[in-house]
């Protein structure tokens, strides 16, 4: 069966392992302290594609999505170093800046222009959320752009069959298995199977692939570009993807960001109680008085 | 685990030059294969993200699995074995990584890496869990099997173990261990010719791999080695049950087979009754590297585990690793390091150079300055390889046992990684040759000068100004080696001759390496100063010893030494 699937990736800082400079003094994320990674859940997406590509790798096609500067170029080599076919960079000064809604729209017109000119497109797959934001909008967001249907904290697609998915998610106290309809949007969860490693093949065949930005075109190998087209990524900019500019980056994002706080959660009082009868009582008092419970 | 940046530092030998000029046969693969370097740079650059790849599934996979492997180790199923559950865990992220077939061509579905990149993923591979660097990195005897077997058995085999599937080396026997010439196992020919083994294989090491290479009596009524031939054996054909698997002291990943051959179909491998002379010797060679591959990976993790704790513990007020008895002990380990690496580079360069020279010179006749180059590698690779394997793996041991002190009373604790290191480092002066044997292999290069000549031909090269007083140190050693052995030889007594080969070998492997270690600190002083300062000194304490004790021997002194 053939089928087109798309993965939404994102180069996002390292905040998991955090030094003291990690924070800017206007209270951003000071990217230049951080070593850039593939967003950690986006590995559990790609792991995903990567399963069911497995079981057909002639007719499932994987195709990598991300949206960053240049050199967020890196994301797409890795995972083509994991077993992706191809991938694009979205790549736009106009594209800086954006929050949820204006990434959405910049990725949901890409994955329109892969479904028109590169092949219908069956399912996007993405990250529950990036750990730079944990916002997890921005799966969601690209459904509703689309039109098309979205599981969310998915744990594994256990098949593709008839038309439809069927997936396994993760909910409070549990998981559940749904079928979705195709095409469809699954953004997945952390506790999904971890993404295989790099591949030593693919590795030693793609490790010089980069989109035409990232070249300075002094490379020592930049003869290879002519003759294995493999290494050429693809690249799209706003107009590209036929977007409209004020849609996207800064000007398309209606967030602003008005102060950032490094909250610390302390105890400041804290009272101790026994478990005798007068105790629960005054305690059992108190909540109902303060609204807690009732 | 294993510092992939200190890796590199190999890969910048000149001698690599020339190994993957030989092992690319001038980057022919380029335009056929996708995944093919197209000059020095790029091999070189590709061998730096392999070392990547490995040390990426080294340690997010195998050593996070290497407690509970440790601890399930393998059973036996219906005549079957079945590795702990985490180990297929481990071999299936190395299939995906693509880690196998590392050293076939590329038209096999092989990564043609030279062996010295192979010894440092098994390096890497070991530091995270001994145990299965065996069981991956037994994938190198599919090396005899390229250089031995049929077009059609390499076209068969190789793409087979290229794709993950696993290898083992049944040769030792309940009554033949380190005496292969004893070795039982029969080989028959039906009426249509096909060969069919039957007997018992014991200690078999993975053996209930995929694709077996056996080494069994094909002539009948023959009692030596002349007799013995190598066969294939095809797990899909059938025949070869697992009766028993041995419960050991360490490397519970790694399964250890009695089989029971029951009229097993087999191919033979190479000419009849060349098994044992050619081609276990070919195998052994490449098995012996591996293990000090592995041992150097266990040194490494022994050592990080002692400097870890010993930062962190303190008595007295202090932390640990400031009192000198705690830090003689860590140099001590680290220049075993840094020198047992010198000793397994040296040697896996020199295999690789002339086994590639080798297998040129079966698609094509050598000039004459190839043969020359051949053989004189030849020679070093086999001077070379019991001393690697020899004294890296005893070093392997002793960083063990060091890691244990170093943690005190918790080193003796279960739930420390200390004890694992200690009980799975045992094997590894063992198996593969024991220690006594490699000396057994070195002795004759002991006494005809290969090594003399070695040692006198490095200490004539150049070093850095601040390593001149220790070179010095080293000639001094040299020159009580040199009367050593002569003594040895004058004394003209076979008994004595063996009983003090242990020691001349032990001051042949101190000097070399000491000289090697010479040579890493000249060229980056600031990563090998301090342990070739340790090591020198190190060597100087044992060959002085050594030397009292060769020189004060006399072959009548025997008689208190004869156990009874």
């Amino acid at each position: 069966m053939k089928l087109n699937i798309v993965v939404l990736a994102k180069q996002v800082p390292d905040t998991r392992n955090v030094g003291k400079d990690a924070m800017t003094a206007e209270g951003t994320v000071n990217r230049a302290a951080l070593p850039a990674i593939f967003n950690p859940e986006d590995l559990n997406a790609l792991e995903q594609a990567l399963r069911i590509k497995d079981l057909d790798p002639e007719n499932v096609k994987v195709g990598i999505v991300t949206m960053g500067p240049p050199r967020a170029g890196e994301i797409i080599r890795q995972g083509l170093y994991r077993g992706a076919d191809c991938g694009w960079l979205l790549t736009d000064r106009k594209s800086a800046g954006a929050d949820t809604l204006a990434t959405s729209y910049f990725l949901s017109k890409a994955i329109e222009k892969i479904d028109k000119e590169v092949g219908h497109v069956d399912i996007v797959l993405g990250g529950r959320q990036a750990i730079d934001g944990d916002t997890a909008q921005v799966g969601p967001q690209v459904a509703q752009k689309l039109g098309l249907n979205q599981v969310t904290y998915a744990e594994e697609v256990l098949k593709i069959e008839d038309g439809k998915a069927t997936i396994r998610r993760h909910i409070d106290g549990g998981v559940e298995t749904v079928v979705a309809p195709l095409p469809v949007v699954i953004t997945v969860n952390g506790s999904a199977a971890p993404a295989r490693p790099c591949n030593a093949k693919r590795v030693m065949k793609y490790k010089y692939a980069t989109c035409p930005m990232e070249r300075k075109g002094d490379e020592p190998w930049s003869d290879l570009y002519e003759t294995r087209p493999y290494l050429t990524l693809g690249q799209w900019s706003i107009a590209d993807c036929g977007a409209d500019y004020e849609q996207c980056g800064l000007a398309g994002s209606p967030t602003k960001v008005s102060a950032v706080k490094s909250i610390v959660f302390q105890a400041k009082e804290s009272q101790t109680l026994t478990s005798s009868d007068a105790d629960i009582e005054g305690l059992v008092k108190e909540l109902l008085d303060k609204n807690i419970i009732g | 685990m294993v510092d992939v940046k200190k890796l590199e530092y190999y890969l910048n030998n000149p001698l690599m030059k020339r190994i993957v000029e030989l092992k690319e046969r001038n980057f022919a693969d380029k335009d056929q294969f996708e995944d093919a370097p197209v000059n020095y740079d790029d091999a070189i650059e590709n061998y730096k993200r392999i070392l990547a790849i490995t040390d990426d599934v080294a340690k997010t996979i195998i050593e996070p699995n290497s407690e509970s492997v440790d601890q399930e180790g393998p059973h036996l199923e219906n005549n079957r074995m079945v590795y702990a559950s985490k180990t297929y865990e481990n071999l299936d992220a190395t299939r995906k990584a693509g880690l196998w077939g590392i050293s076939m061509p590329r038209r096999f579905g092989g990564l043609n890496l030279p062996i010295t990149v192979f010894s440092m993923l098994s390096e890497m591979v070991s530091a995270a869990d001994s145990g299965f660097q065996n069981v991956w990195s037994l994938q190198s005897c599919i090396d005899t099997l390229y250089e031995f077997g049929t077009p059609e058995q390499q076209a068969k085999y190789i793409p087979r173990i290229c794709q993950g599937e696993t290898m083992s080396m049944d040769l030792t026997e309940p009554d033949a261990g380190s005496d292969l010439q004893r070795v039982m196992l029969k080989a028959t020919q039906d009426a249509d010719g096909t060969w069919r083994l039957n007997g018992v294989k014991r200690f078999i090491t993975n053996g209930d791999s995929d694709i077996h290479l056996v080494l069994a009596r094909s002539e009948e009524g023959t009692r030596d080695g002349r007799g013995l031939s190598m066969f294939i054996y095809d797990k899909r054909d059938g025949g070869v049950d697992v009766r028993h698997i041995e419960n050991k002291l360490g490397i519970h990943g790694s399964p250890t087979c009695e089989l029971v051959y029951k009229n097993a179909k087999a191919e033979l491998c190479g000419d009849r009754k060349l098994g044992l002379i050619k081609y276990v010797m070919s195998l052994m060679n490449g098995a012996r590297l591996g293990i000090a591959a592995q041992s150097v990976g266990l040194e490494q993790e022994a050592y990080d585990q002692a400097l870890a704790y010993a930062k962190e513990r303190a008595q007295f007020g202090k932390k640990i690793i400031t009192f000198p008895a705690v830090y003689d002990m860590l140099s001590r380990m680290k220049a075993k390091i840094d020198a047992s690496r010198a000793v397994l580079y040296q040697t896996a360069r020199y295999v690789d150079i002339y086994k590639t020279l080798e297998d040129i010179s079966r698609e094509r006749k050598l000039t004459p300055e190839e043969r020359k180059e051949m053989k004189k590698y030849s020679r070093l690779a086999d001077a070379f390889t019991p001393l690697g394997k020899g004294m890296t793996s005893e070093y392997a041991n002793q960083n063990a046992y060091d890691c244990v002190s170093v943690h005190g009373g918790s080193g003796f604790i279960m739930e420390y990684k200390a004890q694992r290191l200690l009980r799975d480092a045992r094997i590894f002066s063992i198996y593969e040759g024991t220690t006594q044997l490699q000396v057994v292999a070195a002795v004759r290069y002991i006494t005809n000068g290969t090594y003399l000549g070695i040692m006198r031909e490095m200490l004539a090269e150049d070093v850095c100004n601040c390593m001149k007083p220790l070179r010095d140190r080293v000639a001094k050693l040299v020159d009580l080696y040199e009367e050593a052995v002569e003594k040895v030889k004058a004394d003209e007594n076979q008994d004595e001759h063996d009983f003090l080969a242990r020691r001349m070998y032990n001051m042949t492997g101190d000097i070399i390496l000491s000289l090697l270690l010479l040579r890493d600190a000249t060229n980056v002083p600031e990563e090998f100063a301090k342990s070739a300062n340790v090591y020198v000194r190190m060597a100087e304490e044992e060959c002085v010893g050594s030397h009292a004790y060769i020189m004060n021997f006399k072959a009548d002194d025997l008689s208190n030494f004869v156990a009874e």
